[in-house]
């Protein structure tokens, strides 16, 4: 006899020897010790298996359902990008040795792993320009979480400050995670685009374990880091700047503007949008906080002949070991993503990596100078990476949905987090060319002109 | 093989590339024009620079020092490591999947909206609970999510209960997610049989503790058949209990959390719905919960309304979010793309044979290995090398001289009460052939503990590097890559 399931190699044959072996008559003997008060006495109500082909064909039908940015160019950006991945990133996490492999706890026969994990929380440092990066966490948002998290218990204060410009899926699981041990959360409004300096001045005290910023902001505007950090020094708290690191082959890196932890996701660099996940979080710190950052992290070491070897270190951080004293409950990260994001970088390379941020900023920067050629009210008093706010004589919803029949996929829509529910946040990658932009403005015209 | 050991920053070479980007069709932008400058990056980034190829090569020699599951056996214990089925990386890379935005309007996503919620609804069924949230991308997040809605339940009943209980064999993960969620961690000993004692657990329980943290079966691979009696000590004083998914792979078809009374459950959908583990992540953790959690549960919720699928922030007693967007989608399409594979009978034989796989192995072994525990297992279990430890060799050594066969070796010292812990968990894809082969090894080693000692001491002897300095690693942390300063060059 044969077993039908693939994925299960079990003859009859085996299974009567294996029920020999143990003196049994039947796999049921096995659940004996279930009580028959609870045992399931039927099969589980979900639909029937699929062949592999008509698997497929149902995949695709649900696939086809969604419409897809090679269909439709997209305008969408808040958090999730739609850039250019290199063919190769793809073929190299496609590598079973990677992907089928376990977190890298015997590193006799996972150097590959711990190698390129290492790797990886170099390049986050070249990035953020910080001495230490873990090697992921889930996401951005998650990320900021933990950052805060660090922050009240490396100050032993009892609030944090963040403002209205970072992302608000951020503060709203800041918030959840706050309600945890209970440490405040407060926000800092806005001055057009960029958070409010004066307020910021007076909100903060000896209370405050950390400010929190967005580089580029939620807008897409780029935040005076400088300023921010000395009102935020001044008070001796840390300075938390997440941050999205393709930006950052540009912009000055946080770490050299003063930031205790920079935070973000990897997505913008070789990850796909997959309808928000799995993406990769960052973490990086000064080296003053290097025993405290949640998660894993690999080192550097020799093995017993004296050669070069990588391990997961400083393990006393984590939860495995410290159980209910550990910093943080994190345990799966996003390693394969993390690998994903360290392959782009080498793809992009120290070169390459510019180029794509300057045209980032050339194409947004050609967008939102047309509208406003156009008539358009660009809001972001200051200047802005590849996201900017633009006001219309109309609701987004209502724009959007004129987008989406001509073909396009429109903006954010800022009215449910801000109420201000005609202002789109639109971004503006390098995959867009000259001639979608184009015809996004002409559509928009259209519309308001009708 | 070659023995390849560079870093990618050192095989960079100035002025190579491996990628190729759109030429600039708008006007060119000084960003001196736009960034005060103090704002401008003034140091390049230090990113390698290396050919398409070269990157190739290089991530290629790094894959061949590394073990997964395609490689061969990875019995680690409570990691759940099965077959990752190919179809599943394929059907995540479609693009009606991969290349969707979150924030697209709801009626251009609706075959991702409708997937999300027919696993709910899978799930829902696989755990006896009545509500799903697939947001959690981790188990440890899942445990937090839960106990989170642990405290928001309490604390609407307008009491304030400050404990959670844990048993001693319990994953490090359950007293850490506690202590996040703001709850004073209690641990719980076992009783000889390796099972939760009742007597002590009706000791702890009182009206400040908020719940119950168990696996069933447990971190021992053993069924707590105590379990209903357990669940109504819990209830009767106001608690709730939580279902610790990382052993799912036991129960499929065979029982649900639900029948045995949790409240609250979260699965591993890379352990027991075989996404990948991808070296570390990413994950998910999806929780499950009974209706009087419900309110509670994270938003945004994935509902069905008429014919459309529609996201719903709009819950009042909701804990709010606990990740971004709605979850790891892409190891979601996985595991649905899994369930749909196996169906009800199939996943009830998963479970069969993982238990049945583990009882053989443990049969097995039992004559040249301590085990405390005697009685029948379920999808794992648990050896000591107590007595390998008085000839001198530890479990760590086994651990190493393992490898030099090409097995992943066990997962070790955990759980923390068996002594010189070796947990085994073959799982149900793997043949009996390979069954029957590691077996022999583990034998071997055995004998080679008495006779030969050194041999076990002094691996690994095959693979590519030896035993690494874990002390020195931690005391002169190197956790990155630096480029001699002289090198460095500006933007």
């Amino acid at each position: 006899m044969t077993s039908t399931y693939r994925y299960l190699p079990d003859t009859t044959e085996d299974q009567k020897e294996m029920l020999d072996f143990l003196n049994l008559s039947s796999v049921e003997e096995l659940f004996e010790d279930l009580p028959p008060e609870i045992r399931l006495n039927k099969e589980l109500n979900i639909p029937e298996a699929l062949p592999e082909s008509l698997l497929i064909k149902h995949m695709q039908k649900l696939s086809s359902q969604n419409k897809n940015a090679s269909q439709l160019p997209v305008f969408l950006g808040a958090g999730t990008y739609d850039h250019y991945i290199p063919s190769v990133v793809n073929h190299m996490i496609s590598r079973a040795e990677f992907y089928t492999a376990y977190t890298p706890y015997q590193p006799e026969i996972s150097q590959g792993e711990l190698q390129a994990i290492f790797e990886f929380q170099t390049m986050v440092c070249e990035l953020t320009g910080m001495d230490v990066a873990n090697s992921s966490m889930y996401d951005g948002f998650t990320a900021l979480a933990e950052a805060a998290s660090l922050s009240v218990s490396a100050t032993k204060r009892s609030k944090v400050i963040v403002s209205k410009a970072v992302h608000p899926e951020s503060r709203a699981i800041l918030r959840t995670a706050a309600n945890g041990p209970g440490y405040g959360v407060e926000e800092i409004g806005l001055n057009e685009s960029i958070t409010d300096v004066q307020q910021l001045q007076r909100q903060i005290d000896q209370d405050t374990a950390a400010v929190i910023v967005q580089y580029p902001n939620f807008f897409g505007s780029i935040e005076d880091l400088a300023e921010l950090n000395r009102i935020t020094k001044e008070q001796g708290a840390l300075f938390i700047v997440s941050s999205n690191p393709l930006s950052l082959a540009v912009l000055q890196p946080p770490g050299k503007l003063g930031a205790d932890i920079v935070v973000g996701d990897m997505q913008p660099l070789g990850i796909p949008m997959s309808f928000g996940g799995p993406h990769c979080g960052y973490f990086a710190v000064t080296k003053k906080f290097m025993r405290k950052v949640p998660g894993r992290i690999v080192g550097q070491t020799v093995d017993d002949a004296g050669k070069r070897g990588f391990v997961l270190t400083l393990q006393a951080r984590e939860q495995h070991i410290r159980r209910e004293k550990a910093a943080s409950n994190i345990c799966s990260n996003q390693a394969l993503n993390a690998l994903a994001s360290a392959v782009c970088m080498t793809a992009l390379g120290k070169n390459g990596i510019c180029e794509m941020a300057q045209l980032n900023i050339e194409k947004a920067d050609y967008m939102a100078k047309s509208l406003e050629k156009k008539g358009f009210i660009v809001t972001n008093g200051a200047p802005f990476f590849n996201e900017f706010v633009v006001e219309l004589p109309r609701p987004v919803h209502e724009m959007n949905k004129a987008l989406l029949e001509q073909g396009m996929i429109g903006g954010f829509d800022l009215g449910m987090d801000y109420g201000m529910n005609q202002h789109m946040l639109i971004a503006v990658t390098e995959q867009r060319t000259k001639e979608e932009i184009d015809q996004f403005i002409a559509v928009m015209e259209e519309i308001i002109n009708d | 093989m070659i023995d390849y050991n560079d870093l990618i920053f050192e095989i960079s070479r100035p002025g190579r590339t491996g990628s190729s980007l759109p030429k600039r069709d708008v006007d060119p932008v000084d960003l001196q024009d736009k960034v005060p400058s103090h704002l401008i990056r003034e140091e390049a980034t230090e990113l390698p620079e290396v050919s398409e190829l070269q990157l190739v090569r290089h991530y290629t020699a790094l894959s061949n020092k590394n073990h997964g599951i395609d490689n061969g056996f990875y019995p680690l214990g409570s990691c759940t490591m099965k077959y990752n089925p190919k179809v599943n990386e394929d059907v995540a890379r479609f693009e009606g999947f991969s290349r969707i935005h979150p924030y697209q309007p709801a009626e251009t996503v609706q075959g991702a909206l409708a997937l999300l919620y027919e696993l709910q609804e899978d799930l829902a069924e696989i755990t006896g609970m009545d509500a799903v949230t697939l947001q959690p991308s981790a188990g440890a997040q899942g445990e937090w999510t839960g106990l989170m809605m642990v405290k928001a339940y309490h604390e609407h009943k307008g009491e304030k209960r400050t404990k959670v209980l844990v048993p001693d064999s319990a994953h490090g993960t359950n007293p850490a997610s506690a202590a996040v969620a703001g709850f004073r961690t209690v641990t719980i000993s076992s009783n000889s049989d390796g099972l939760v004692d009742v007597e002590e657990l009706k000791k702890h329980m009182d009206n400040d503790t908020a719940a119950l943290m168990l696996t069933n079966p447990n971190t021992l691979g053993l069924f707590e058949k105590d379990i209903v009696e357990i669940a109504g000590v819990v209830h009767e004083s106001g608690g709730l209990l939580y279902y610790d998914g990382a052993n799912a792979n036991a129960i499929l078809g065979k029982t649900t959390p639900g029948k045995m009374g949790f409240d609250i459950v979260h699965l591993n959908l890379h352990k027991t719905f075989t996404t990948p583990h991808g070296g570390g992540g990413p994950g998910a953790g999806p929780v499950g919960v009974n209706k009087k959690l419900i309110p509670f549960l994270p938003v945004p919720r994935i509902e069905k309304k008429e014919d459309q699928f529609v996201l719903n922030i709009d819950e009042p007693l909701s804990i709010g979010r606990v990740k971004g967007y709605y979850g790891n989608f892409g190891i979601l399409v996985r595991a649905y793309t899994y369930i749909r594979t196996m169906g009800p009978a199939g996943l009830r034989k998963v479970s069969e044979s993982a238990v049945l796989h583990a009882n053989y192995l443990r049969k097995k072994l039992e004559p040249y290995f301590e085990s405390s525990y005697s009685q029948v297992c379920k999808h794992e279990f648990v050896l000591s090398g107590s007595r390998q430890k008085k000839l001198g060799v530890r479990t760590l050594d086994i651990a190493k001289r393992l490898l030099d066969f090409g097995y992943h070796p066990p997962t070790i010292y955990f759980p923390l009460n068996v002594e010189e812990c070796l947990m085994i968990e073959p799982t149900e894809t793997e043949s009996k052939e390979t069954i029957d082969a590691f077996a022999e090894v583990m034998i071997q080693i055995a004998k080679e503990v008495e006779e030969n000692p050194d041999m076990v001491l002094e691996a690994p002897h095959t693979t590519i590097i030896g035993r690494l300095d874990e002390v020195q690693a931690a005391r002169q942390p190197i956790l990155r890559y630096v480029k001699e300063e002289t090198e460095r060059s500006a933007l």
